[in-house]
């Protein structure tokens, strides 16, 4: 009997914890994208949580790319671009620009720590 | 089964660049029997074309118009280029230039006189069969507007002395990409040809993963790999990194000719893509002179190796003219 109270309680309290992680919105980190520089250009992320990148672009089209992370938009000064990713492997992942932007273009990037 | 014959061998580059560009020597093995001489058959019903073997001369990243501490001689290395391209003999039959021809500009009408200026400085060359692709600099901007001016398609294919040549286009719409429409039109275009044609790719970005945060790649270079796979003598000729590289993939290989303004360092070591300092002692030596061996060897075995081991810098290039061992 005390065992039937026992999982009558705890598969509701189960339920219940998974909708709470579910509806916690991701952190968003905002971003933002000019020639020929993202501000902030250094971000930390921990491993294993998911985020949300918000990225606008101030001035005209850039790409913001990031192939190990899954990281793959199209900027345009409209509207922000979002991704949400969950690192999985710490390290240093370098962001580039890459929709062609003018001669400093070579050099915009960002980096994004994983810890 | 017949054997495919060696793509290392259709393709020799000699010696490399001379600080400007590849000069290559086709097709020698066009005159064997076998495979090769239902390629050579293949070819004579096609253009009516005699195969037989030539050199070729690809030349890169120019960036007329570039001014800056990495090189603020302007366009004297170009220029040096073409003379000593001049000098060669035979004289190539083909020259092919992949991309950044010119910097771009932002004062408006500065870019196309750059473009002219570009065109004043080749029409010096005694070849006169110039292809070319665009790079980043000549056409992202404007998803290639001018340049189509100047230069024509971004993207084309020909064929010459029983070699098929491919120009693709990695830059002009703004991002490292092909795209779709240029990969279907590729597939069309290569279906003809049997599986043994000797194929040159020449393009601007390397169309593997060389080094992605310095922009070094193409997003949908494996979808072109993927098209010539079936073909057995795939050689791909590219520029964009302004230094000397040779890659292997599985169908293919990839080699990166140097630059004409200034040199970028060995991605494998270094952290950041800075250009490597001007020096003015030596004001052409880092865009070019480093021999084929200092990298990975893969075709390290020829005497003009050699010798551009043992010679360095512009007493370099004039003893290698002058021993005649270019070819
Ligand atoms: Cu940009």
């Amino acid at each position: 009997m005390n065992r039937f109270i026992a999982m009558a309680v705890a598969v509701p309290l189960f339920v219940v914890g998974m909708a709470a992680s579910m509806d916690t919105p991701p952190r968003v980190v905002t971003i933002s994208a000019k020639r020929f520089e993202f501000t902030p250009n250094q971000i930390t992320l921990k491993r294993g949580e998911p985020v949300t990148l918000r990225v606008s672009a101030e001035d005209r089209d850039h790409g913001f790319y990031q192939k190990d992370l899954k990281i793959d938009l199209d900027l345009t000064p409209d509207h922000a671009s979002e991704v949400t990713i969950t690192p999985d492997k710490s390290g240093r992942y370098v962001v580039i620009c890459d929709h062609f932007c003018g001669s400093g273009h070579g050099n915009m990037k960002m980096v994004i720590n994983v810890e | 089964m017949s054997k495919p014959f060696d793509r290392r061998k259709f393709l020799k580059v000699s010696g490399m660049s001379l600080g400007v560009g590849a000069l290559i020597s086709v097709a020698p093995a066009l005159g064997a029997g076998g495979p090769a001489a239902r390629v050579r058959d293949f070819f004579r019903r096609r253009n009516g074309e005699v195969v037989k073997p030539f050199t070729l001369v690809q030349l890169s990243d120019a960036h007329v118009g570039f001014q800056g501490p990495p090189n603020p001689t302007g366009t004297k290395a170009f220029e040096r280029a073409i003379d000593i391209v001049n000098g060669l003999n035979p004289q190539p039959e083909l020259i092919l230039f992949t991309g950044d021809l010119t910097h771009e500009a932002e004062v408006p009408g500065e870019h196309a006189r750059r473009m002219q200026l570009f065109q004043t400085l080749t029409s010096r060359l005694k070849t006169k069969k110039v292809l070319y692709v665009p790079g980043e600099h000549d056409a992202a901007l404007d998803n290639g507007v001018l340049y189509r001016q100047f230069f024509g398609e971004t993207h084309y294919a020909f064929d010459h002395r029983g070699v098929h040549f491919i120009a693709l286009d990695n830059v002009s719409s703004g991002k490292p990409a092909v795209g779709a429409e240029q990969i279907e039109w590729l597939k069309r275009d290569i279906a003809r040809y049997p599986h043994t044609t000797p194929i040159v790719v020449f393009t601007h970005r390397p169309l593997f993963d060389l080094r992605p945060d310095w922009e070094w790649f193409t997003r949908d270079g494996d979808d072109v790999l993927n098209v010539l796979a079936p073909y057995e003598n795939v050689t791909i000729l590219y520029g964009h990194i302004h230094r000397h590289d040779v890659h292997e993939s599985e169908h293919a290989m990839h080699y990166a000719s140097r630059s004409m303004i200034f040199a970028f360092p060995d991605p494998t070591t270094t952290g950041d893509k800075k250009p490597v300092p001007f020096d003015k002692e030596k004001p052409f030596a880092n865009l070019g002179l480093q021999s084929l061996a200092e990298r990975r060897g893969r075709l390290g075995v020829d005497d003009v190796e050699l010798s551009l081991q043992e010679f360095s810098g512009t007493d370099g290039v004039q003893q290698i003219l002058k021993s005649g061992e270019l070819l």
